[in-house]
């Protein structure tokens, strides 16, 4: 029989209708390096903090050891040695590596820290995993590479036997990747057990020896690296029935309203495209590939260093999301409750808070014109709210984000920036939003240029999608030939450039 | 529901409330505290105070705090002082008008050092608090200022028939700044900035150009203040207006304006002026020694803001029950 160190079992961890975990059963041996994979809101990150005891799962047991656990505290799971790596590091960067390392259980002589016993003791563990690094360096001092690994130390200086990494290479150029993977090469000698969750497909044949798939917080099966192939692997990740319905197009694309050429900011290289009126056009990608800067760039929000945006056959200088506006384009942001909404104003100041031009006389906002704005776009998007003076915040997810819509569409722009449309709201909303987008481009003649993580989503509603990575496009994927393998693909520069 | 329609309401206009058991208290405790002449005494004090918390407000709702406001008021009234009783005296109305361009001057450089070079509105204000009083006591050599044109303290003392004039100016400066915020597009900015600055700006707000507008018309306020106080006292003191961002901060959470901005409506800031007013007028009738009227505002700004937190933590559970519901 095989040492399972760590199993799940019949995991759940419901949100109000969102089903992050749906009855998940997974089983961890002593000393692998296991691989979680899937697509975003598959529902690993769920997974993990679920194990970290940082959420309470709605229902499941966690078996540690034998020993079975219902619930589950972030200190019982740093107790019981499990250590997770973050993105952002909790280190603090005026102590040094030794210090860090046993920060909150010095070594102490006399009533006073004996900083040359941890040195010491530090030396040689670094020694030990092959680290050449001076324990007595400033944590401010080191680069992302070095800190991550201070992290890691930390934690199996602390006796952790299952060390969990979410993307720990995102960060790391490639030999900064190679040194971490000799490190975790190290920590398997040491019996230490790693759940590894990372984008890069290749990474996982690379250092895993199993790997687990999960999909729309489901498990969907467990197999060795050994065993399965990359095109196998990603097959696993998006196959999937569809839940949504997704409205078919009805009317012709027009002509071309936007185009873009060579746009170059801090993280976006040379992005060209074009948008015709009435065409719903797919960004897809990995999360920092460089897409929200591609928008945030083409609204103003972010310095552009160069390139040029013509719009309607006339070349624009766009400076600012205000002079966005006034050129037609709209933006609904990624992150709702942060960039979206204003939470503590009204539906109504929040529906005319960037068109109040047009409820004014002279220099006062007529209130029945404001009102009247507020009341038509509160009935056309269908938010559901008992009046539109209620205070946003008091809103569901789904009709903040109609909101947001609506205070863009009272603009009147022509064309409407959609970052991330349905992030974190319910399936009925969702459908709602997807045949609003329909109406909009087929009834009002609008464009949408579309940026989402969600595969089906992303293939359902575009009509045509472009795949960055890197800042840069990786590829243009037509309708006839959609596929979340080939975007996948793109994406993770299987293929493309 | 009786009792989640009263806490609302409790929540919404309990300081009325408050003002209004203060003033059955103190005229409980003095029959001379209800008289017609006291009322408008207590209404000529809080001027001052009211006048610049109209512009602290309009700062405070977008996150912001300005405390260099007590230092413009007495930078402001030095200035005024010793412009006219210079050799050649200068006209009081020019005096003041450049005294209000003064205070302006110094709304934006706040503004500057917040919007353009990032620093903390609470440091930078603090900066500007000590160097503008460094200003009135240079200018003065620390000395006060007096020997000013008569005509020139009808601002400070006057009376329309049995209104004081330093009240008329009060309220003229609230009904603008009532206009201001719940009228104009303006107003309707600065609530959003201070809701969510990032949001606002991605909805088309120039942010930096409605904090200099906010500072701004706090520095104006100040100084107008100011120019006010210099007539009713008749005497240009470097010092003066020392300590006033504290009566003014406290009226206006008072008045209900959020600490973390983007909430807060002028209307019941009058009331935390008033209830200002009228502890310092109450407790200077009974005869309540001044440290210990200063120990007591102390905890009535803890108090205040203590309410505004307990406040915030109700509307939130009462959202999450409605939400259950």
């Amino acid at each position: 029989m095989t040492d399972n160190i760590l199993e799940v079992h019949h995991l759940k961890k419901y949100y109000d209708a969102v089903k992050a975990l749906d009855d998940v059963s997974i089983s961890f041996h002593r000393g692998e390096v296991h691989a979680l994979a899937g697509e975003n809101g598959a529902g690993k990150s769920t997974l993990i903090k679920s194990i970290t005891g940082a959420i309470e799962p709605s229902a499941g047991t966690i078996v540690l050891e034998g020993k079975e656990h219902s619930k589950f505290t972030p200190i019982e799971a740093i107790e019981y040695g499990i250590a997770a790596i973050y993105q952002e590091f909790t280190l603090i960067p005026h102590l040094t590596v030794a210090e860090n390392i046993y920060f909150g259980k010095e070594i102490v002589k006399n009533g006073f820290v004996d900083k040359k016993a941890m040195n010491a003791k530090v030396a040689k563990l670094l020694d030990e995993m092959g680290i050449d690094l001076d324990p007595a360096s400033f944590v401010r001092d080191l680069g992302i590479a070095y800190q991550q690994i201070v992290e890691i130390v930390k934690a199996v200086a602390a006796n952790s036997k299952i060390l969990i990494m979410d993307e720990p290479t995102a960060p790391l150029t490639n030999n900064e990747t190679e040194m971490l993977f000799r490190i975790i090469d190290k920590l398997k000698e040491r019996n230490v057990t790693i759940l590894y969750i990372s984008h890069r497909i290749e990474e996982i044949f690379r250092v895993c020896d199993r790997v687990s798939v999960m999909r729309d917080g489901k498990y969907i099966c467990t197999e060795n690296t050994s065993d399965i192939s990359i095109h196998q692997l990603i097959a696993h990740m998006v196959g999937r029935e569809l839940g949504e319905d997704y409205p078919v197009r009805k009317v012709a694309l027009g002509d071309v309203v936007l185009k873009v050429d060579q746009l170059h900011s801090q993280k976006v290289h040379g992005v060209s495209f074009e948008l015709r009126r009435g065409e719903i056009l797919g960004f897809g990608g990995l999360v920092g590939a460089g897409r929200t800067e591609v928008m945030q760039a083409l609204y103003g929000a972010d310095p552009v260093k160069s390139g040029t945006v013509t719009i309607n056959g006339k070349v624009e200088r766009i400076t600012s999301p205000t002079k966005a506006l006034e050129k037609g384009i709209g933006l609904i942001p990624e992150d709702r409750k942060n960039q979206g909404v204003l939470l503590g104003l009204t539906v109504r100041e929040n529906i005319t808070f960037s068109s109040l031009a047009q409820a004014m006389v002279g220099p006062f906002v007529k209130s029945k014109k404001d009102m009247e704005i507020a009341e038509e776009y509160t009935e056309k998007l269908q938010i559901k709210t008992p009046s539109v003076n209620q205070l946003v915040k008091n809103l569901s997810g789904g009709n903040q984000q109609k909101v947001v819509l609506a205070k863009v569409l009272a603009t009147k722009c022509d064309i409407i920036i959609f970052d991330e449309p349905t992030r974190g709201i319910d399936v009925g909303a969702k459908q709602e939003i997807y045949n609003l987008m329909r109406t909009l481009v087929d009834e009002e003649g609008k464009s949408i240029i579309m940026v989402s993580s969600e595969m089906p989503e992303l293939i359902g509603m575009s009509d045509r999608i472009l795949v960055m990575r890197h800042g840069r496009i990786a590829g243009e994927i037509g309708k006839a030939d959609f596929s979340q393998e080939l975007i996948l693909e793109y994406a993770s520069g299987l293929i493309g450039g | 529901m009786n009792t989640k329609k009263l806490k609302s309401v409790l929540s919404h206009y309990g300081i009325i409330f408050v003002l209004v058991l203060l003033i059955i208290v103190f005229a409980s405790l003095s029959n001379r505290f209800l008289m017609p002449n006291n009322i408008f005494n207590i209404l000529r004090q809080s001027s001052i105070v009211g006048i610049i918390s109209v512009g602290m407000t309009f700062v405070m709702v977008t996150g912001g705090i300005d405390l260099s406001c007590g230092s413009v008021v007495g930078a402001s009234a030095v200035g005024a002082a010793l412009l006219m009783t210079a050799e050649t005296p200068w006209n009081p109305v020019w005096a003041c008008l450049l005294m209000l361009l003064f205070g302006l001057l110094m709304g934006l450089a706040n503004a500057f050092f917040i919007a353009q070079l990032k620093v903390p509105p609470f440091i930078a204000t603090l900066g500007t608090m000590t160097s503008v009083r460094g200003i009135a006591y240079i200018i003065t050599g620390g000395l006060p200022v007096f020997g000013f044109n008569r005509a020139f303290t009808v601002i400070g003392q006057g009376y329309v028939s049995i209104v004081p004039i330093p009240v008329i100016i009060m309220a003229v400066v609230f009904l603008f700044g009532i206009i201001m915020l719940n009228k104009t597009r303006l107003g309707r900015h600065i609530y959003g900035v201070g809701g969510n600055e990032e949001a606002a700006r991605l909805s088309g707000v120039n942010v930096k150009k409605v904090k200099y507008l906010v500072y701004g018309i706090s520095g104006f306020m100040s100084s107008l203040a100011g120019v006010v106080l210099l007539a009713r006292v008749n005497s240009g003191q470097p010092n003066a207006g020392t300590g006033y961002e504290m009566d003014v901060i406290t009226g206006v959470v008072l008045g209900g304006v959020s600490m973390s901005g983007g909430q807060g409506r002028l209307i019941m800031v009058v009331v935390g002026v008033l209830i200002m007013g009228i502890l310092t007028n109450g407790m200077t009738m009974l005869t309540i020694n001044e440290y210990v009227q200063q120990f007591i505002k102390g905890l009535v700004l803890i108090g205040a803001v203590a309410l505004d937190s307990l406040i915030k933590e109700q509307r939130s559970t009462q959202t999450v029950e409605e939400k259950n519901a």
